[in-house]
């Protein structure tokens, strides 16, 4: 691989193979954590309200009672076919979940991703550009609050302030009923089936309950964007090109834009990429605060009656969802810049 | 006396910012220490307590006298919880961080020295827990190990640690592998140290540098974990320990009715001590890693030119 710088397309191979032995490994883990550990899923989840008879054909029509090896390859094909299985107490497949709540999930982390980058990209630089200064001590607090602040607390604060006591924004939920009741379902994606119903009042309703779900999500995400921005322009403005341009009359302006905001980006580029993991995180636990109708949601519904089968589904569907998005960002990434190619 | 000037001397050489946010986070993580040591004496009540002389607790009661953060819609007093979540916290924190750098930090330098197949397992393993988001990791082991073992204090700590473990084993090794080649490893070779000393010895004190960065930052981030666990109904129960992401999720029903109480304490609770550790972890960082450490500035005064070369201290240069 080394040899010869590597050309792109091997690079591109390697790395969509490379997808295949990190699937696997987690949905092994998952696997292995979630089914084999706790015994029998069956009777862990619906053990008091079934009788013994019912849950045996429970778990005969999940193919429980057959050998955990012949379950483990069953659920790999379930894997590979992007099924990732059911669940134990609606017999919902995993991928119904999918369909119904993705389109909420992703409604929310795209939201987020933008107000985190609106708020991240300019305020780091500044902190970068005027290191050591107020600006630059006030923007690092800022950065450090919103890590430090648990997302649910954003959203208590939000909802306090917002909902309860000024009573701007409703506290809750995806929409009102009305809306649902009235958008149909077409990508599964509220506020554009709103736009395409060209429904005045949905699309507004929709908005104003979209205002505090991504405001909390993006602000756990700008302080991240604020640190790795600024911590990336220090280095760009270490380096020899920026004292040329200077050297050479160019204006301060010029200099940040041009030179070292620019190489800055590239790191950036690609630890964003790996915010993944932490957007997803954050979106579980937005969705909670906020009885967000999202994946992350859901998971939480079926954590709390303890099924095994659903919460194995989820957690391996974001587990590909992490490991694909990685891997298309280092792609991404070398088409960028040649340099990671080697 | 030696090694109190080593600890010692980063520190002085750091410009006033980076001194200023290590003091401020060690002061922060001082005052949550004070509360957990001395819960029992600082709470006025216990963090199950819902009744005191036979007489409950107001519900959502409004911060008053008796109560000075108010009462929670489950009774409880709020200050007291927030003081016996300090304990929690820091408990579960603590066992979670040892033990995490326990079986990280070995694991790391063993894989990274021997090398092969080993090596490529563990890694492919460690790498694949790390891109994995690290709430749900924790989410799986906690809902496993509730499970169990049933909850507590050492069941969220357990699987606080899974999250953890992949980051000290990546620095370690990463380290192990660049010193494995270095000349005194290879004397030490050389003069026929076994495979045990080299690895105990030699190179473990020159990898561990980086842990406790990692460590700090790795505590605060797992009060944030806990917390969220708690948040989701999967942590440390109420009736075990006091705990405030379990607080805050109660809190929860009450924002839009405008019980602020019950929510605004527990979580200012929680930004608190994760700043200060964080300050204390950046501080660290900033004074321990050479490349972003800023040295102050020194006067340095020319010895005169000629005659008494050696009066360097004192006076001006005279040109």
């Amino acid at each position: 691989m080394s040899s010869g710088g590597g050309s792109l397309p091997r690079y591109i191979v390697t790395r969509l193979l490379l997808i295949i032995p990190m699937v696997f490994i987690l949905v092994t883990i998952v696997f292995l954590l979630l089914r084999v550990a706790p015994g029998d899923p069956v009777s862990a989840t619906v053990g008091g309200r079934l009788s013994e008879a019912a849950q045996d054909e429970r778990r005969a029509a999940l193919g429980l009672d057959r050998s955990l090896i012949v379950q483990y390859f069953d659920y790999l094909g379930d894997v590979v076919t992007l099924r990732f299985g059911q669940t134990i107490t609606d017999n919902r497949p995993i991928i119904d979940i999918v369909k119904d709540n993705g389109g909420a999930t992703l409604m929310l982390a795209v939201g987020a991703f933008i107000v985190a980058l609106v708020i991240g990209l300019p305020l780091g630089t500044i902190a970068g550009r005027f290191r050591d200064t107020a600006a630059d001590v006030v923007i690092r607090i800022f950065g450090v609050i919103t890590y430090a602040a648990p997302v649910f607390y954003w959203g208590l604060l939000f909802q306090l302030l917002f909902a309860g006591y000024l009573g701007w924004l409703p506290s809750t939920g995806i929409a009102s009923p009305i809306t649902i009741f009235e958008v149909e379902s077409v990508t599964h994606i509220l506020l554009i089936d709103a736009v395409i119903a060209g429904n005045g009042h949905a699309i507004l309703d929709v908005l104003k309950h979209l205002i505090m779900p991504v405001a909390t999500l993006g602000l756990l995400l700008s302080g991240i964007f604020i640190r790795l921005v600024r911590v990336n322009v220090l280095q760009s403005l270490k380096g020899d090109y920026i004292e040329a341009a200077r050297a050479r009359g160019i204006s301060e302006v010029q200099v940040m834009r041009a030179h070292a905001f620019r190489n800055a980006l590239v790191p950036v580029v690609t630890v964003i990429g790996l915010q993944v993991a932490l957007l997803l995180s954050g979106a579980v636990l937005t969705e909670a605060t906020f009885n967000w109708p999202g994946i992350g949601n859901e998971l939480v519904q079926y954590i709390n009656v303890r099924d095994y089968a659903a919460v194995q589904g989820i957690i391996t569907l974001f587990a590909v969802v992490v490991v694909v998005v990685s891997i298309v960002i280092d792609i991404v990434n070398a088409l960028i810049d040649p340099r990671v190619r080697y | 006396m030696g090694i109190a000037r080593t600890l010692i001397s980063p520190f002085r050489q750091t410009s006033g910012l980076a001194r200023w946010i290590l003091l401020s986070g060690l002061l922060l993580l001082l005052a949550f220490v004070i509360l957990a040591v001395f819960a029992p004496w600082i709470a006025p009540y216990g963090f199950a307590q819902v009744r005191e002389s036979g007489e409950m607790f107001p519900r959502n009661g409004p911060p008053s006298g008796e109560h000075f953060l108010g009462t929670t819609e489950g009774f409880y007093d709020v200050w007291s919880r927030i003081v016996w979540g300090a304990r929690t916290a820091l408990q579960v924190v603590i066992i979670s961080v040892f033990l995490s750098v326990l079986l990280g930090a070995p694991l790391g330098l063993v894989s990274g020295y021997l090398g092969g197949w080993l090596d490529r397992i563990l890694v492919l393993i460690m790498d694949a827990l790390y891109a994995f988001p690290s709430l749900l990791l924790a989410i799986v082991f906690s809902f496993l190990l509730t499970d169990l073992f049933g909850g507590g204090v050492t069941a969220a700590a357990v699987a606080l640690t899974v999250i953890y473990v992949p980051q000290y084993f990546r620095v370690v090794r990463n380290t192990t592998v660049s010193a494995r080649e270095a000349t005194y490893v290879e004397a030490a070779r050389a003069i026929g140290a076994p495979k045990r000393t080299i690895m105990a010895k030699y190179l473990f004190n020159n990898v561990v540098q980086s842990v406790p960065v990692i460590g700090t930052l790795n505590a605060a981030d797992a009060i944030g974990t806990l917390a969220a666990l708690g948040f989701l109904g999967l942590g440390i129960q109420p009736g075990e320990a006091a705990e405030w992401g379990y607080d805050l999720q109660r809190a929860l029903p009450g924002a839009s009715a405008g019980i602020w109480w019950t929510g605004v304490f527990p979580g200012l609770a929680i930004v608190l001590l994760v700043t200060g550790l964080t300050l204390v972890g950046e501080g660290l960082n900033e004074t321990v890693n050479p490349t972003l450490r800023k040295r102050k500035l020194r006067p340095f005064t020319l010895p005169p030119r000629g005659a008494a070369a050696v009066q360097a201290g004192k006076g001006q240069v005279d040109l």
